[in-house]
């Protein structure tokens, strides 16, 4: 009975589906924007260590700076990075000193004696504040365009760390024959619809002054300010590989030691 | 119950004997883990992912224990607090890392532990209720583990959520008020997050309780065995502990060991970079995918693509979906061949393998989107899916020839070495260490 009831049922499941198999589909019209659409460059960083494995490798310390030296002057007009606490910069070898001054230039909101909204300036406990108050606000501003804030950035795309230097690279003037740009937007492969309202960030070399003598320009640039960014994301980077390291070889060690014991506790029965 | 010969708890203190005779917890823990279970001698790892599975779990309600002391189930702030416990709490990257590791580490040897019964036969009499008990678990687990990805509250969060409880709007006249009744609302909002967070808390316990009744099913017949002949003398067998103790413990520092790669070393690569972004409900992503375990599931839910029979082909979708998993509780009366293990049936044995590289095929559909060739070979694989167990497997063991087997397991073992002399009753003689 069971087995008959199985029969008719996977046959009904079985004919359905292959039914759907067989049906005619609608010719599928080419995808432009899949054509166009460019997957991100690989590149070499330093947090992920010789041959760019992602075993070993920290942060270059200079690099990090230069790409928040580069995030201050030109990401930070549109975009924050609101999930960062200035406190969190003494991960990028600044004194406590420094973030004072560089917390000092930003203003945060407060309550004053009065009880009326007022604004003070900001402390290392403060997160980077919004550049605008609300979605509204930003997209008034940018022409309808909402910048988001880029703390996680490097983790909420694809292979992020690369993707976010190719979109930086990535603009070019050279707009293929029949894809439509309208004039507001920007022609960047690496970006999942190809228009991009983000104009160019990185326009000219000189755009940033390095003040260690590294190149300045806009490649340079763009590799600093996405090194920074996977900073933001993944500040616990450092600290979790090398964790994982010491974990590693203990469990190493620990199973190596069980197979010994596994072997002692089975020699009278396996017999080789 | 249990063998015969199985070693009796013999209290060696005076402590050890007045508490057995009140409360005999060491004599339960000797009896279920330790030298009272006596436990066939030919065990091969793929019998060490029940272990691992319970393992598994444990460290997700620990992990997961913690997480929620410093989580907050409100759709204004859980995004931000799971972003605190990464940055902020003291070891909160790793915990969170182990938790969302751990989930799919759970399922991949929970599907394991799933295709071992499969190819041994595990289902048979007289263990079907473990077989069933073990589904049970794996409902409870995709339930739970949908849940948890829910609480994150990013992107893949929100709109998994929708398209699931969505699922339920496609039964008919109830359908809406069950989908209602799940979000606790008309779209996933703070009710939802907060059933979803209260219920991702309690089922896990509850598994936990479905496990112990699991492994009680387990010891009544005890387990079964690579040959899948029943176990006939003590020669048969070996005391769980020491032997299949030792044993566990490499395969758990195995596991272990790949656990710490993927939490210390590509802690993201199992999961989707959209679930960084936070829940959106103005913006739907380009492809709602849920996470690589459900994703075979996911397949065969989309493969059906044509009204049938004046049914719709979402609701054909949702109910072949369901029927794929719950199709599984028939099978012990389904495979009828009084044979267990594939190892002596080679045609089942040869459907085992083509049913394992459609299952895994299924998978990879299932993660991309809804395109040909994709969509057209979902369908041709869920047809399979659905043969293999309704159709072909009934039909295959009444009809097989299987191979001869062998007199005990013992036999079988020695067989191996040449020596065909071993049978039932000689215990192997000790030899010393190489």
């Amino acid at each position: 009975m069971i087995r008959l009831g199985a029969l008719a049922v996977g046959l009904l499941f079985v004919v359905n589906v292959l039914w759907g198999a067989i049906a005619p589909r609608e010719a599928a019209s080419p995808d432009m924007t899949k054509e166009l659409h460019k997957h991100p460059k690989h590149m070499e960083w330093a947090h992920n260590g010789p041959g760019n494995l992602g075993l070993f490798g920290t942060f270059d310390r200079a690099q990090l700076q230069r790409g928040f030296q580069v995030y201050k002057e030109v990401c930070s007009a549109c975009h924050s990075i609101n999930r960062v606490a200035f406190r969190d910069l003494a991960d990028l070898g600044y004194s406590e000193a420094q973030i004072k001054t560089i917390s000092a230039e930003y203003d945060v909101a407060a309550i004053d004696s009065n009880g009326e909204p007022t604004t003070r300036k900001a402390t290392g406990a403060d997160k980077f504040p919004l550049v605008y108050a609300n979605e509204a606000a930003a997209r008034a501003a940018q022409n309808g365009a909402n910048p988001p804030d880029l703390s996680l950035m490097t983790k909420a795309r694809p292979d992020g760390t690369n993707y976010v230097y190719s979109l930086l690279t990535g603009y070019s003037d050279d707009v293929p024959k029949g894809w439509t740009k309208p004039d507001t937007l920007y022609y960047n492969p690496y970006f999942h619809s190809i228009n991009i309202a983000m104009p160019p960030p990185l326009a000219a070399d000189g755009q940033v002054t390095y003040s260690d003598g590294s190149p300045a320009t806009t490649d340079q640039y763009a590799k600093d300010v996405t090194a920074f960014l996977t900073w933001t994301a993944e500040p616990k980077l450092e600290n979790r590989k090398e964790t994982g390291m010491a974990v590693i070889l203990f469990l190493i060690i620990m199973t190596g030691l069980g197979y010994l014991s596994y072997r002692k506790v089975w020699a009278d029965i396996k017999k080789a | 119950m249990s063998f015969p010969w199985a070693k009796q708890y013999q209290p060696t203190s005076e402590v050890g004997k007045w508490m057995d005779e009140r409360l005999p917890l060491a004599r339960f823990v000797h009896d279920a883990l330790g030298p009272g279970y006596p436990t066939p001698k030919n065990l091969n790892a793929f019998y060490n992912f029940g272990v691992l599975a319970g393992v598994a779990l444990v460290i997700q309600i620990i992990t997961g224990v913690v997480l929620a002391m410093h989580f907050a189930a409100d759709t204004r702030v859980a995004f931000d607090s799971v972003e605190h416990i990464m940055r902020d709490v003291n070891g909160g990257w790793m915990i969170r890392y182990m938790h969302a590791v751990g989930a799919s580490f759970f399922f991949g040897v929970v599907y394991i532990h799933i295709f071992r019964g499969l190819y041994y036969g595990s289902y048979k009499p007289p263990r079907e209720v473990l077989w069933m008990l073990g589904l049970v678990i794996f409902l409870l687990m995709m339930a739970t583990a949908f849940m948890g990805y829910v609480l994150v509250w990013g992107q893949m969060s929100f709109w998994g959520a929708q398209v699931i409880t969505g699922l339920f709007s496609a039964f008919p006249v109830v359908g809406t008020y069950i989908q209602t009744l799940l979000l606790g609302g008309f779209s996933p909002d703070n009710a939802t997050l907060n059933r979803f967070f209260s219920l991702h808390y309690l089922l896990p316990f509850v598994t936990f309780g479905v496990i112990i009744l699991h492994v009680w099913a387990l010891h009544i017949p005890g387990s079964n065995n690579p040959t899948g002949v029943d176990v006939k003398s003590e020669a048969d067998t070996v005391p769980f502990h020491p032997y299949y103790t030792a044993k566990d413990f490499v395969g758990l520092g195995i596991y272990l060991i790949l656990f710490a790669a993927f939490v210390f070393f590509m802690p993201n690569s199992l999961g989707e970079p959209d679930n960084y972004i936070p829940a959106n409900p103005l913006s739907t992503p380009a492809h709602i995918v849920p996470e690589w375990y459900f994703w075979p599931f996911y397949a065969i839910l989309r493969a059906f693509t044509t009204d049938f029979l004046g049914v719709p082909a979402k609701l054909w979708g949702v109910l072949a979906m369901f029927a794929s998993i719950l199709l599984l509780f028939l099978l012990p009366w389904l495979d009828t061949s009084p044979v267990r293990s594939n190892n002596y049936r080679p045609l089942s044995r040869l459907l085992f393998w083509v049913f394992v590289v459609v299952a895994v095929v299924l998978g990879v559909c299932g993660g991309k989107p809804a395109e040909e060739p994709w969509v057209r070979l979902s369908q041709v694989l869920t047809a399979y899916y659905f043969a293999h167990f309704l159709i072909i497997l009934p039909i295959v063991s009444k009809l097989e020839k299987t191979k001869p087997l062998p007199g005990s397991i013992s036999e079988a073992v020695l067989g191996k070495y040449g020596s065909k002399s071993g049978g039932g009753g000689a215990a192997p003689i000790a030899q010393p260490a190489e």
